[in-house]
């Protein structure tokens, strides 16, 4: 079933196309990887989706409503929440204040200004369970500056999580962490998203992270899908294997 | 918010009712000088308060709330010319509104930028209103200002009369403030530990991710702007009748300034720091005036030794200092 569509999306930065008339498909439930070298069109395509960045023209489709003209809360609000590839957070605020405005936020109650936040029960009940299920339980009190690099990157999938939505865009999830660390917050991240049934859309450069936590791989290049295929077939695709070594194309 | 429980509020509600103890008997011994200054200090406090859930908490610098303040001042001095009103609860039950108007007004134009362009819009828009109050003598005063007499205290209860009234009012005048003071801290301090006040601090950390968690950033902003600019101008009403006078000195930038150094001097950064600012600005600038004609000199000096020596102010400092003999123990 087809959560997210995009057609004929166009997005141009001076000469450079960034989307090049994208037609991008997400079905519901997938862990689906973005690939492609820098400047392939990626985050430009997900800054499109999330109203980050607006279209010159084309459709962007979610459950089959069209969500082009929404704005950010709007997306939200429909389920589609997104994580940076910089991390992205409230380095004043400990990490459970982190998550807790996420979930304040996505019940409405940030509105709330005679009420104490620390007696909401309900969302610190839900704080916790997502600080465990990230493993940042340890570290809830400690401001979001102090975390390491690799729990930083958790605790932005986190806060995007904590959302609650139906769509989940992971810009990087692993840029700038030790390989060891990758393992942890990709097995991390894939267990979370993965038993929460949200569909996970992620950009990623190491290929051997893709292909072991990917259902499905699509592949940009200079602004357009190049491949699109499950990881075995990425793998036999010659197209994408002369781009990942920097040959050219085949006719 | 605490991880794992809610923490406790004895100890704050403990530090605070014994805060307000001194405050309360402090009158007892400091002579009648020092309680009308001591007043001044509280109704800094006020202003400082407000001032500062946008510096502090949003990450608003604002360079006109004197504006907010002069409103204050002025509505209540029109409430006394023009319509013979003598209570002070009148005073703020109509003040506050003209006020938070303005705050609301302002707030709308000036939350469309950040950084230095809130700043300036916020300037000169102050600086519009203190053109305007100076100009329009034939109904501000001019440079005269206007006079406001001593009002009535709780719906007439407590009048001001006669031999002695000066000092009466001066005592009573002091405790009234200070249960205004007391509320003020109360809701300021509610705020700014409520869902609201969190998602304001989250927008000063981070625009972009906040306006991705689905808060509504304009609007935020306008609302803490309303907020402060309603808490600085009954800081306004509250000081009139106690000065007896306003004058267009209190609509001009340099006033912006003083609530500025305020929020400074205490430390942007604590709830606590625009009290401390404000009681201990008014103390050192009345005895900076008393002891030299280059008192602007000397305030210069103190913040500029402020911004190099103590960036995070008063309570900033202490707070250091504290937490650092703690970790120095065994």
């Amino acid at each position: 079933m087809i959560l997210l569509r995009t057609v004929d999306l166009r997005k141009q930065f001076g000469e450079t196309r960034a989307c090049d008339g994208v037609n991008f498909v997400v079905n519901k439930g997938e862990f689906l990887s973005l690939v492609g070298s820098n400047g392939a069109g990626k985050t430009s395509l997900v800054n499109l989706i999330t109203a980050h960045l607006k279209p010159d023209s084309g459709q962007i489709l979610f459950e089959d409503h069209d969500i082009t003209r929404m704005t950010v809360a709007q997306r939200i609000k429909a389920g589609i929440a997104r994580s940076f590839q910089i991390v992205n957070l409230f380095d004043g605020l400990t990490v459970f204040d982190n998550i807790a405005l996420s979930i304040f936020s996505r019940e409405g109650k940030t509105v709330q200004i005679a009420a104490l936040a620390d007696h909401d029960d309900e969302v610190r009940r839900e704080t916790l369970e997502v600080l465990g299920q990230f493993g940042l339980r340890d570290k809830s009190s400690v401001t979001a500056a102090g975390l390491a690099q690799g729990e930083r990157k958790l605790l932005d999938v986190a806060v995007a999580y904590a959302l609650r939505p139906k769509l989940l865009f992971l810009d990087e999830p692993t840029s700038g962490v030790s390989t060891g660390e990758k393992a942890q917050i990709m097995d991390t991240v894939s267990s979370v998203v993965r038993a929460g049934t949200v569909t996970a859309v992620v950009i990623e450069h190491d290929m051997d992270v893709v292909f072991r936590y990917s259902d499905r791989i699509v592949m940009m290049h200079e602004g357009r899908l190049l491949a699109d295929g499950t990881p075995d077939e990425i793998k036999a695709d010659k197209d994408v294997a002369n781009i990942l070594l920097g040959a050219p194309l085949s006719a | 918010m605490n991880p794992v429980a809610r923490r406790s509020k004895v100890p704050l509600l403990a530090a605070s009712a014994l805060a307000l103890l001194v405050l309360a008997v402090l009158p007892s011994f400091i002579g009648l000088y020092q309680t009308q200054l001591l007043t001044y200090g509280l109704i800094a406090a006020i202003a400082a308060l407000g001032f500062n859930l946008l510096l502090g908490y949003t990450g608003l610098l604002s360079f006109g709330h004197s504006a907010f303040f002069g409103i204050g001042a002025y509505a209540v001095a029109f409430l006394a010319r023009d319509f013979g009103v003598r209570s002070m609860e009148v005073y703020i039950l109509i003040g506050l509104p003209v006020t938070a108007l303005l705050s609301a007004l302002f707030g709308y134009i000036s939350v469309r930028h950040t950084r230095i362009f809130f700043g300036i819009l916020t300037l000169a828009l102050s600086q519009v209103l203190y053109s305007l109050t100076y100009k329009w003598f034939w109904v501000t005063g001019g440079s005269d200002g206007l006079r406001v007499p001593r009002p009535t205290l709780l719906a007439g209860f407590m009048e001001f009369v006669g031999a002695g009234s000066f000092q009466r009012f001066l005592n009573a005048y002091y405790y009234y403030v200070l249960v205004v003071f007391a509320i003020c801290v109360m809701i300021m301090w509610v705020i700014v530990h409520s869902p609201f006040g969190m998602a304001l601090q989250a927008i000063r950390d981070n625009e972009t991710r906040a306006a991705f968690l689905g808060i509504r950033i304009r609007r935020f902003r306008w609302i803490a702007f309303l907020i402060s600019g309603t808490f600085t101008g009954l800081a306004g009403i509250l000081w009139v009748p106690l000065n007896g006078l306003t004058t267009p000195e209190i609509l001009y930038w340099p006033f912006s300034g003083e609530i500025v150094f305020t929020a400074l001097l205490g430390g942007f950064r604590a709830f606590t720091g625009p009290i401390v600012g404000g009681i201990v600005f008014t103390y050192l600038k009345t005895y900076a005036v008393a002891t030299t004609e280059y008192w602007q000199m000397l305030l210069g000096v103190v913040l500029v030794l402020l911004v190099l020596v103590l960036p995070t102010g008063i309570v900033g400092a202490l707070s250091r200092l504290t937490a650092s003999l703690r970790r120095r123990k065994p």
